[in-house]
């Protein structure tokens, strides 16, 4: 058929005329593909694909109790974050002004850190409940009570409200710090020269 | 020796396939995109083992490392709701173009004072104002302190609309603690007393707790 058509053409044609030359359907597609890929490029940079991860936290109650929080002191501990990054630690509710308690200072870090401390007190609470002591009770837990000083940052807040999920512990609080405490700090301090 | 002439092939590639699958990705990112919100200023949250999502439709305020505040709320309807409220509870004399510009518009951190004169400029603009930061007083309660109102607010404007918002609060990791505890204040005096903290992801730490129970499930 198409040599039919060619022979006819060139014959109308005459000599001189040529015959018009067959296109390629092949369309180059290299332009389309580098349009495609830029708007890829556009719309990666510009989507946020996952959504952000939060902490949940829950502050205790402003409103007035009538029943006060009864922590017992072979369960608690107290954390007080400071300047630096460091982290004051303390067992017991240092509720007695004669026999102010052991402050040690310690950093976030993975090892001989606030960590070790906070799984150490779990470590006593949980061998100590089940000892029949006057007070202990099987179903006791560590209780944390986190005090962040003025001087402290949002991350140290973060950091040991995390240490608080990292090992388990259920019961903690964050309230303000006292000047009882704020002294002991004070004392660690002098007592390590800086 | 013979020789063998290798035939010459072409260097065309054949680009259908390849377009085919650029289209197919472009498809897949504009179907699955949310443009990121504009953020008024860079904060870099810590980060935490949490892996709990950003709710949905929840107020989100953002504190710079200098403790400035700014307010958004990530739902339209309840937005307007809002705005036309804080409009008549405060006199500010807002137009609804300005009413719209506050809707759409990304974080907000300016005390009602100065509110009129930010929304009434082109919103292209906008981003040239300086921000100071919703103001926050001591007395901590929605009277007086204006992040304490625009939280309040914005719950009952939530709850109208019918989804209750949750808290978040998006705090650059360098921001001093007393900044952060006036965020916190205002919010349990209010009667907040659960809210979400943004922070990154990160890895939990071998050995622990956490690390065992995320082996069990």
């Amino acid at each position: 058929m198409a040599e039919i058509a060619e022979s006819g053409g060139s014959k109308k044609g005459g000599p001189g005329v040529k015959k018009p030359k067959k296109l390629s359907t092949r369309i180059d597609l290299t332009p389309m593909v580098d349009l495609g890929f830029l708007l890829i490029t556009f719309f990666i940079f510009t989507t946020t694909m996952s959504k952000p991860k939060t902490m949940e936290i829950n502050m205790p109650s402003e409103k007035k109790t009538d029943k006060p929080n009864e922590v017992k002191d072979y369960t608690a501990m107290t954390i007080l974050l400071s300047k630096e990054h460091r982290v004051y630690y303390y067992l017991g509710m240092a509720n007695d002004p004669l026999k102010p308690p052991k402050v040690e200072v310690t950093y976030f870090q993975n090892k001989n850190g606030i960590r070790d401390a906070i799984i150490n007190l779990k470590k006593n609470v949980y061998a100590e409940r089940n000892n029949g002591m006057p007070g202990h009770k099987a179903d006791d837990e560590p209780v944390i009570i986190i005090k962040p000083d003025t001087t402290s940052q949002y991350e140290d807040m973060v950091n040991i409200l995390d240490e608080m999920q990292v090992n388990g512990i259920n019961i903690y609080a964050m309230v303000d710090i006292s000047d009882v405490d704020r002294e002991f700090i004070k004392l660690t301090e002098q007592a390590n020269g800086n | 020796m013979s020789k063998h002439k290798l035939p010459r092939k072409s260097t065309h590639i054949d680009m259908t396939a390849m377009c085919d699958v650029a289209f197919l990705l472009l498809t897949f990112f504009m179907l699955a995109t949310k443009f990121k919100p504009d953020e008024p200023v860079v904060v870099k949250t810590p980060s935490s083992i949490s892996s709990i999502p950003q709710p949905e439709n929840s107020i989100l305020l953002t504190v710079d490392p200098q403790g400035k505040v700014y307010f958004d709320y990530d739902n339209k309807k309840a937005k307007r709701l809002l705005i036309d409220k804080v409009n008549e509870t405060k006199q500010l004399n807002l137009t609804e173009e300005e009413k719209s510009s506050f809707v759409n518009g990304a974080s907000f951190g300016l005390p009602f004072s100065q509110m009129k004169q930010y929304l009434a400029i082109p919103p292209m603009e906008q981003k040239q104002f300086t921000f100071t930061g919703i103001p926050i007083d001591t007395s901590y309660m929605a009277a007086t302190n204006e992040l304490g109102y625009w939280v309040e607010s914005a719950r009952y404007a939530g709850q109208e609309e019918g989804h209750p918002p949750r808290i978040c609060i998006k705090c650059d990791a360098a921001t001093a603690y007393p900044k952060v505890k006036d965020v916190i204040k205002t919010l349990t005096k209010n009667n907040i007393d659960r809210f979400n903290l943004l922070t990154s992801l990160e890895a939990i730490p071998e050995g622990t707790q956490a690390w065992e129970d995320s082996r069990k499930n």
